[in-house]
């Protein structure tokens, strides 16, 4: 479904990735785990084209993502969640769902799209009217969530979605991930949250300074004694 | 006693009437930069179009039977691709490749060269515009209302209603929101955000061109320098009431409009002649270097820090 080979991304001189290569298939959570630095955000913006590449592809359903121009990409079928969860903290929740069916004109779909928001975050509802900017740092990684599946993605990219968050609500959070999954959506996880996020993942890159250290089912990598002492404090 | 009454409240009508100006103004500057962080010193210049293309164009109207206002359609269209213009042709280069500074020094020099080339085109003189519309005057409760200065605040009111509705309930309006407030989490939502910033800059502009028209029906004269002034007050309006915030322009307007009439009125008497009346421009930018100090963010600002 994504296929990214050989990436290159540089940061004027400073070489942020090198020769990047990671695949998702259809139906997949792979996450991208690594530390601070390592590269992961820069490898979602340059997927979705909110950083351009130096040379490298990045094929997505047979497209070539890196001439399609950033703000056509959800048309696609594609959606990021962004780090910080950059929701619109002067509109209301509902304004913000509205927003992520921006793409959409069919108005009873919308409405559908809202309703299974409000569904798998029934806390969105209750808050619906209220500006998001008031809302807890939980409650606003709910709402980037669900903006991200207004607009009925095959696929949604995911920054850090437990940044920040109480290990109650890390919990809530990844238990949504697992049920995307289960209805079949297709995730790419970015996270240093590398035990709960191999949890919940089929398989796994992990990002070194820019490279790729490592790959695998996800399982394995739990299990694998340089992941367990670098990134899950065993 | 009734007269002082009445002349006093002739003072606030006539406050309400340029402050509703200074609002529609201040909406441009407000809107621009909530959008791209950028003070559009241009603006004003954009009220001087609009001034010139209703002097060129009312002779034309009326020749072809229609009432004079009309002319305020190519007013609007004339200002708005002005606007389109300058952002595609000026800021839009700068603004990707340069920093904030070059930008506003961009727009300084924009300004600068609208004024120049009307004064090339059009000549330095100030030209009379004809006559825009005549309003019956009105009496309400034994007070004297010009029907002209009645009609300019009503399309104000009605203009600032209409902003308003369109930003909150538009799906443009929306779109205009959003990319003020997160650009790049916009563009995620599959925001195009360069049309949305020529659409901004067409609004910003349009209402420019009803600021002009509703400024030369009082003070009909058409010079190169005419945004020059009203655009600096519209400006401290804009800051005043919080810039990049729409109610805020409004309100910093129709502040502007009241403390200028009202001082222009009364700081004579008030004083006992030491400050003339020839000073209510001082005691504006007065009110600007104080809002700077005092509550930099404006009325209706929130304090919060840079964004990172």
């Amino acid at each position: 479904m994504l296929k990214v080979e050989n990436l290159n991304v540089a940061y004027g001189s400073i070489h942020a990735l090198h020769d990047i290569s990671l695949t998702v298939n259809d139906g997949e959570v792979v996450s991208l785990i690594g530390a601070n630095g390592a590269g992961k955000t820069t490898t979602l913006h340059t997927i979705t084209g909110l950083k351009g590449a130096m040379s490298g592809t990045i094929e997505y359903d047979g497209t070539d993502l890196r001439k399609i121009e950033p703000s056509h990409i959800i048309k696609l079928g594609m959606a990021h969640v962004p780090e910080g969860r950059h929701v619109f903290t002067r509109m209301s929740v509902q304004e913000n769902l509205e927003m992520g069916s921006f793409i959409m004109n069919d108005k009873a779909e919308i409405k559908k799209n809202m309703d299974m928001v409000y569904e798998y975050f029934p806390r969105l509802k209750e808050r619906k009217k209220q500006l998001a900017g008031t809302l807890s740092g939980g409650e606003q990684q709910m709402l980037a969530m669900g903006r991200a599946l207004m607009s009925n993605p095959k696929i949604v990219l995911m920054d850090e979605p437990s940044m920040g968050l109480s290990p109650l609500l890390v919990k809530e959070i990844f238990h949504i991930i697992k049920t995307l999954h289960d209805n079949g959506i297709t995730v790419l996880l970015v996270e240093q949250n590398a035990k709960m996020a191999l949890a919940v993942s089929d398989r796994a890159y992990v990002l070194e300074t820019g490279t790729i250290s490592m790959s695998g089912k996800a399982s394995d990598l739990l299990r694998d004694d340089k992941v367990k002492k670098a990134y899950l404090g065993a | 006693m009734g007269t002082q009454v009445s002349i006093f409240i002739q003072q606030i009508i006539n406050g309400l009437k340029i402050g509703s100006v200074y609002a529609l103004v201040a909406l441009g500057y407000t809107m621009v930069y909530g959008i791209i962080r950028l003070i559009n010193f241009a603006h004003g210049d954009f009220i001087m179009v609009g001034s010139y293309v209703l002097l060129y164009t009312i002779p034309i109207m009326v020749a072809c039977g229609l009432p004079a206002w009309t002319a305020i359609i190519l007013a609007v269209t004339a200002c708005a691709a002005v606007g389109v213009t300058v952002e595609k042709v000026a800021y839009k280069p700068v603004r990707e490749k340069g920093t904030k500074m070059s930008a506003l020094i961009t727009a300084i020099a924009m300004s600068l060269f609208l004024e120049n080339l009307a004064q090339t085109v059009f000549g330095a003189s100030p030209k009379p515009v004809g006559t825009i519309f005549s309003f019956p005057n009105l009496e309400l409760a034994g007070i004297k209302l010009n029907g002209n200065t009645m009609l300019t605040i009503a399309i104000g009111v009605v203009m600032m209603i209409a902003l308003q509705l369109f930003v909150k309930k538009t799906k443009m309006g929306k779109a205009m929101r959003a990319v003020s407030e997160d650009g790049e989490a916009a563009i995620l939502m599959g925001i195009n955000k360069n049309r949305t910033i020529s659409i901004t800059f067409a609004i910003g502009s349009a209402l420019a061109a009803v600021a002009s028209l509703m400024y030369c029906a009082s003070y009909p004269q058409a010079t190169p320098t005419l945004g020059s002034m009203l655009g600096l007050k519209a400006f401290i309006a804009a800051v005043l009431g919080g810039i990049g915030i729409i109610p805020g322009a409004m309100l910093g307007g129709i502040v502007v409009g009241l403390v200028e009439s009202l001082t222009k009125a009364y700081i004579g008497t008030l004083t006992g002649g030491v400050i003339t009346s020839a000073f209510s421009d001082a005691i504006v930018f007065g009110i600007l270097i104080v809002v700077l100090i005092v509550k930099p963010s404006g009325i209706l600002g929130k304090n919060v820090g840079e964004k990172v």
